[in-house]
C-alpha cells in the first residue's frame, strides 16, 4: 500500500515538475529547453545503461548489441503511431485529446517493447549458449544485421530516416519510465531469480551445480533487458520526433558499455551515475568543436586507469553511507 | 578506498566545472547558428561547409557587416548524428539564442533538426540537404541546393540525351538518403524517357572495395552508370571499373564536385558526366573571386558543399538586410521573396516550397578538367 | 563462368586484406585475451605513414625498391605506436576487469580516430602508385598487378609470422603466454617484453594492410579502419581467435563470401553477411573453425 502510494507521488510530482519546468504553470518561470532536452536525453540513456547492466553487470553475460534492440522499439512504436496513430485516436475517441496521446504513447511504447522483447528471445536462444567475448561478437552481430534490415524497409523510410512522428514523449514520460527500469531492475536483482542471475556472473558451472537452470535465467534477464531497450528507444523516437539508422549503429552500443562500466558494472546506481555523466562530459565538452571527441576519449582512458572498476565499482551508492546502510552489497567479482 | 572515491569524485568535479560557454548575441552583433558535422563519419563535408560560411561572414563583416552590427556564427558539432544535431540546434537556439540557423549537409540531420527550428521560428537554411522532405517540415525551413527529382531528372537527361543510351545501370550508396533520393527519382525518369534499368547496385559510404558490384553490373553489359555518391567513393569506383575492364561512361550528380575527385580518380573519370550548380571554370568575377579567396584562406580549391554553404550564408544575410530586421518571421517572408540571387552555385530563386529554383550545368571530365556541356533549365515552378 | 571466376579473385583479394588485419586482432588476443578495438586505427595510421613516406620519396620513379622501403617505414612505425599504446593505455588496466580493458581500448580507438581527423583533416587522400603497374587478363578474368600483390604480399607475411612464432624462442615465449600469463611469469619469461613485441608484430601487420590497401584503392581517410577493423575482427573469431591460421582462413572466407553475396543475392546485405556468417559458424562450432574448445576447469 505504501508502495502505491509512493509511485503514485512520483508520478504527480513528474508531471507537475513537468509542467513547471516548460513554463506551464507558473508564467514566465521555465527552464532552458536545451537543459531540458539533454536531461531528457539522460533519461533515455539510464533506462539503456541500467538494462544493460542487468545483462551485463548481474548475469555477467557480455552483450554489445544493445542499439539494436533500441532500433526495433523505436521503430515499431514510431510506426504503430504514424500509421494507426489516427484509428487509434478515433477508437479512444471519448477521452480528452491529452489522455489519447498517453494512451497512444502507452499501446506504441508497449508493442515496441513486445517486438524488442521478441527480438531478445530469438537472439538470446542460440547466442547465449556462447560465452565471453564469443557471445560480444554475436550481439554485436545481430545488433549490425538487425539495423541493415532495418535499412532495406521501404515503410520506415530506409536510408531517407523515419519522420513525421508525433512528440508524444516529454520529460516526464522518459523519467517515469527509467523510474520503472530502476524499479524493476532492483527488484529483479534482490529476488531470488536475481541471486541466481549473480550466481551466474560468479561462477557458472558452479551456479548449474546447485540446480540453476543458467540458460533459462540468462534468456530471461536478456528477454526483459532488451524489452526496456525497446522502450528506451520509442521514447527516443517520440521525443526526437525523427529516428534514423545511423543512430543506431554499434557505436551507440558501445556508448552504452561506457556508460555502465564507467558508473561501475553490477551497481544500479552507477549506471545512473553513468548515464548522466556521460551526457555531462559530452555536453560539457562541446564548446571544443573538432576537439571534443578527442578530450573524450582522453578522459575516457584516464578513468578507467584511475579506476578500472567503475566509480562505484559493484556497490550502490547508499553504501558509501554506513550508517543508512540498509542494503546488502553484492559481493565484488574476483578481478580478470 | 576513501581516497580512491575522492580521487573518482575530483575528477568529476573537474570535468564538471568545465564552464559551459554561453555567450548571448548582444546588442552590437548578430548571432547565427550553424550545426554540422565537424567530426564523425562526414567531417570532410561538414567542415568544407563550415569553412566557407566563416569565410562568406568574414566578407560580409569586412564590408562593414549586417544592419550595422557585425555577424558571429555559433558552430556546433553534431558528430554526424541525428539525435546530435537535435541537441546541436536545440543549443544554438535556447542558450546561443540565435536568430537564424545554417545547416546540414545530409538530408537526415536536416531533418531531426527542422522541427526544432520550426516550433521556434528560427529560419533554417539548408545548404546542401536535397531530400524534398526537408523543407516540407514547415515554413520556416528553406534549401539551396537542388532538390532530389530534379537533378536526377537532369542525370536521366544526361544518359538519354547527351550519351544517347538505353540501358544503364545504377550503383548508390544505400546508408545516404541523397545517393537513394536520386536513385529512385533518376529509375523514374529514365524509365519514363523509354530507357531500361539493367542492374542496381548498392554500396555503404566508407566501403573501398567495389569490384563484386562491378563485376555483377558489367555481366549485364550497361551502356552507362548512373553512380549517385560523393567523390569520395565514386573516384574509387570510376578506379576499380577501368581495372576490370568496364569501359562504359559514368554519370553522377553534385556530389562529385571536387579537386579530390580526379585526383584519386585520375584518367578513369576521363569521358564520365556530372550535374553540378556551376563549373569551377565559370568566367564570373564571383565565381572565381570565391574560388580564389578559397585558396588562398584554406590551401584548396572549393568543394560543391563549400560554394553551397557560401551561397547559404550570403542568402541569409540578403534576407536580412532586405527584411531590415533579424526578426524570424520577417526573415522567413524575405528568404522567400529571395529571387534571381547572383550566388555562387548559380542564380537562385526560392519558390513557393521554399527550395532553390536554379538551373543545374551539366560537366564533362576531359583529363582533369570539369568541361562545361550545357545548362539545363528546371521545368514547372 | 567468368563472372564466377572474377567474383573469386576480387574476394580473394578483399579477403587478404581482412586476413592480414586480423592476424593483429588475433595475436593480441591470443597473448592479453584483448579484443582491440584499437586495431584497424593502427591499420589506418599504417595507411598514412606510408602516404607521408612516399611523399616524402616523391621524385623517384614508382619503382619495387620504393615501394618496398615505404613499406618498411610504414610497418616500424606503426610497430613503435603499437607498442606505445600497449604501454600508456593497456598495461596500466591489464590486471583490471576484462570490460575495463575493452572500454580503454575504444577509448584509444576513438582517441586515434579524432586526432586522425584533426591532424590529416577528414577529406580522404590520393595514395601515390609505388610500383609500376600492369594488368593481366587470364581468359576473361582481369586481375592487376596490385592485387597480386596484394595476395602475394599478405601470403608472404602470414608464412613468415607462422615461422616466428613456430620455430624461435620469442615465438615460444608467445605461445607459453599465450596459454597461460602468469605460469610463463614464473618460468623466467619476461611478460612484459613478449606483450610488447606481439603488439608491436600485429601493428606492423596491419601496417602493411594498410599500405597495401592504399596501393590498390588508392584512397585513405582517417576513418578507413572502422569498417575493415570489425570485418577483421569477425573473420579473427570466425577461425578461432587466438589461431594464426584461422584468422587468415576467417579472412579469405568472410572476403568471399561478402563478394558472392554482392554478386549473387543483393549488395544491400553485404554488411549483414559477414555476421550472418559468423554467427552461423559459432552456433554450430562456438569455438570458430580452427579454434580448439577450451574444457572448463571445476
Amino acid at each position: 500500500m505504501k508502495g502505491f502510494v509512493l509511485a503514485i507521488v512520483f508520478v504527480a510530482v513528474l508531471f507537475l515538475g513537468n509542467s513547471l519546468l516548460t513554463g506551464g504553470l507558473l508564467p514566465g518561470f521555465s527552464v532552458s529547453p536545451y537543459f531540458l532536452q539533454v536531461v531528457s536525453l539522460a533519461g533515455i540513456n539510464i533506462i539503456l545503461a541500467v538494462s544493460l547492466n542487468l545483462i551485463n553487470g548481474f548475469t555477467g553475460q557480455f552483450s554489445i548489441g544493445h542499439a539494436g534492440f533500441m532500433a526495433i522499439g523505436a521503430y515499431v512504436s514510431a510506426y504503430v503511431t504514424a500509421a494507426f496513430g489516427d484509428r487509434i485516436r478515433g477508437a479512444l475517441g471519448m477521452l480528452p485529446p491529452t489522455f489519447q496521446n498517453s494512451a497512444l504513447l502507452l499501446i506504441a511504447l508497449g508493442i515496441g517493447a513486445a517486438c524488442a522483447a521478441v527480438a531478445g528471445f530469438l537472439v538470446g536462444v542460440p547466442s547465449l549458449r556462447l560465452r565471453g567475448d564469443y557471445l560480444a561478437i554475436v550481439t554485436l552481430g545481430f545488433g549490425e544485421i538487425i539495423r541493415v534490415f532495418i535499412l532495406n524497409i521501404d515503410a520506415v523510410g530506409g536510408a531517407r530516416g523515419f519522420s513525421g512522428i508525433p512528440r508524444l514523449a516529454n520529460f516526464a514520460w522518459i523519467y517515469l519510465f527509467a523510474g520503472a527500469t530502476i524499479l524493476v531492475v532492483s527488484r529483479i536483482v534482490r529476488s531470488s531469480f536475481g541471486r541466481t542471475l549473480v550466481a551466474i556472473r560468479e561462477d557458472e558451472i558452479a551456479a548449474e551445480a546447485m540446480g540453476v537452470n543458467t540458460t533459462r535465467s540468462k534468456v530471461i534477464s536478456f528477454v526483459v533487458s532488451s524489452a526496456m531497450a525497446g522502450v528506451a528507444g520509442g521514447l527516443f523516437a517520440h521525443y526526437l520526433m525523427y529516428v534514423h539508422t545511423n543512430s543506431f549503429t554499434f557505436i551507440k552500443s558501445f556508448e552504452i558499455i561506457i556508460m555502465i562500466v564507467i558508473g561501475g558494472l553490477g551497481s544500479i546506481t552507477g549506471s545512473v551515475l553513468g548515464a548522466v555523466l556521460y551526457i555531462v562530459l559530452t555536453e560539457g565538452l562541446r564548446q571544443f568543436a573538432q576537439y571534443r571527441m578527442v578530450l573524450f576519449s582522453l578522459l575516457l582512458i584516464v578513468i578507467m586507469i584511475v579506476r578500472p572498476q567503475g566509480i562505484l565499482g559493484h556497490r550502490e551508492l547508499w553504501s558509501f553511507f554506513p550508517r543508512r546502510r540498509r542494503v546488502e552489497p553484492v559481493p565484488p567479482a574476483v578481478a580478470g | 578506498m576513501k581516497l580512491r572515491v575522492l580521487r573518482a569524485g575530483l575528477l568529476i568535479a573537474a570535468v564538471l566545472s568545465i564552464p559551459i560557454a554561453c555567450r548571448r548575441g548582444g546588442g552590437d552583433e548578430i548571432l547565427i547558428g550553424e550545426y554540422g558535422s565537424l567530426t564523425g563519419t562526414t567531417a570532410t563535408f561538414g567542415q568544407s561547409t563550415n569553412n566557407a560560411i566563416q569565410m562568406a561572414f568574414d566578407e560580409i563583416n569586412s564590408a562593414g557587416g549586417l544592419l550595422g552590427k557585425k555577424v558571429r556564427v555559433a558552430v556546433e558539432d553534431d558528430q554526424s548524428k541525428p539525435e546530435e544535431a537535435a541537441t546541436a540546434v536545440t543549443k544554438l537556439i535556447n542558450q546561443n539564442h540565435v536568430v537564424a540557423m545554417l545547416g546540414e549537409v545530409s538530408s537526415s540531420r536536416s531533418l531531426a533538426a527542422a522541427p526544432i527550428c520550426q516550433a521556434n521560428n528560427i529560419p533554417m537554411i539548408s545548404p546542401s540537404s536535397t531530400n524534398p522532405r526537408v523543407t516540407q517540415v514547415g515554413d520556416y525551413i528553406f534549401r539551396v541546393c537542388f532538390i532530389d527529382p530534379f537533378q536526377a531528372e537532369v542525370g536521366a537527361r544526361i544518359a538519354w540525351e547527351i550519351l544517347k543510351v538505353k540501358k544503364v545501370a545504377i550503383l548508390s550508396d544505400v546508408r545516404n538518403d541523397y545517393s537513394v533520393g536520386l536513385q529512385t527519382f533518376f529509375r523514374q525518369h529514365f524509365k519514363g524517357f523509354g530507357g531500361e534499368i539493367v542492374a542496381e547496385q548498392s554500396y555503404s559510404e566508407g566501403d573501398s572495395d567495389f569490384r563484386a558490384q562491378l563485376t555483377q553490373i558489367k555481366s549485364a553489359n550497361p551502356e552507362a552508370i548512373y553512380v549517385p555518391g560523393y567523390y569520395t567513393e565514386v573516384a574509387t569506383i570510376a578506379r576499380q571499373a577501368r581495372e576490370l575492364g568496364l569501359s562504359v561512361p559514368l554519370i553522377g550528380g553534385d556530389g562529385w564536385d571536387s579537386p579530390r575527385l580526379w585526383e584519386i580518380g585520375g584518367e578513369a573519370l576521363n569521358g564520365c558526366y556530372f550535374s553540378n550548380h556551376y563549373s569551377v571554370d565559370d568566367p564570373a568575377p564571383a565565381v572565381q573571386k570565391f574560388v580564389a579567396d578559397f585558396k588562398k584562406r584554406f590551401n584548396q580549391t572549393p568543394d560543391a558543399l563549400a560554394a553551397l554553404g557560401y551561397d547559404a550564408a550570403r542568402i541569409l544575410a540578403d534576407a536580412m538586410k532586405r527584411a531590415g530586421t533579424t526578426k524570424g518571421d520577417k526573415v522567413r517572408d524575405a528568404l522567400l521573396a529571395t529571387k534571381d540571387f547572383q550566388g555562387v552555385t548559380g542564380t537562385i530563386t526560392i519558390n513557393k516550397e521554399r527550395n532553390a529554383v536554379k538551373p543545374a550545368v551539366v560537366l564533362k571530365i576531359e583529363n582533369g578538367k570539369f568541361v562545361y556541356m550545357t545548362t539545363v533549365k528546371p521545368t514547372g515552378t | 563462368m567468368t563472372t564466377f571466376l572474377q567474383q573469386l579473385v576480387n574476394g580473394l583479394s578483399l579477403g587478404s586484406i581482412y586476413a592480414l588485419i586480423a592476424l593483429g586482432y588475433t595475436m593480441v588476443y591470443g597473448v592479453l585475451r584483448l579484443i582491440n578495438f584499437a586495431h584497424g586505427d593502427v591499420y589506418m595510421l599504417g595507411a598514412y605513414a606510408g602516404y607521408y613516406l612516399s611523399r616524402k620519396l616523391k621524385g623517384d620513379e614508382p619503382s619495387l625498391g620504393s615501394a618496398l622501403l615505404v613499406m618498411l617505414g610504414a610497418m616500424l612505425t606503426c610497430a613503435l605506436i603499437g607498442v606505445v599504446i600497449e604501454r600508456f593505455a593497456y598495461r596500466p588496466v591489464r590486471r583490471a576487469a576484462r570490460l575495463t580493458l575493452l572500454i580503454t581500448a575504444i577509448g584509444v580507438s576513438l582517441f586515434i580516430e579524432n586526432t586522425a581527423q584533426l591532424v590529416f583533416g577528414p577529406d580522404p587522400k590520393f595514395f601515390p602508385s609505388l610500383a609500376p603497374r600492369a594488368d593481366f587478363h587470364v581468359g576473361g578474368v582481369r586481375l592487376t598487378s596490385e592485387q597480386l600483390t596484394v595476395i602475394a604480399v599478405s601470403f608472404l607475411l602470414m608464412v613468415l609470422l607462422r615461422f616466428f612464432i613456430m620455430k624461435t624462442r620469442t615465438g615460444k615465449a608467445m605461445r607459453a603466454v599465450s596459454f597461460n600469463l602468469d605460469a610463463a611469469k614464473l618460468m623466467g619469461i619476461s611478460t612484459d617484453r613478449i606483450i610488447a613485441i606481439t603488439f608491436a608484430l600485429g601493428s606492423a601487420l596491419a601496417a602493411a594492410a594498410g599500405v597495401l590497401i592504399g596501393m590498390q584503392i588508392p584512397k585513405i581517410d582517417p576513418l578507413m579502419g572502422i569498417l575493415y577493423g570489425l570485418k577483421a575482427f569477425v573473420a579473427a573469431v570466425l577461425g578461432g581467435i587466438g589461431n594464426v591460421p584461422g584468422a587468415v582462413i576467417g579472412g579469405l572466407l568472410i572476403g568471399t563470401s561478402e563478394v558472392m553475396v554482392v554478386g549473387y543475392l543483393s549488395s544491400t546485405f553485404r554488411d549483414a553477411i559477414a555476421f550472418g556468417i559468423l554467427i552461423l559458424v559459432l552456433l554450430l562450432r562456438p569455438q570458430g573453425i580452427l579454434g580448439r574448445a577450451q574444457k572448463e576447469k571445476v
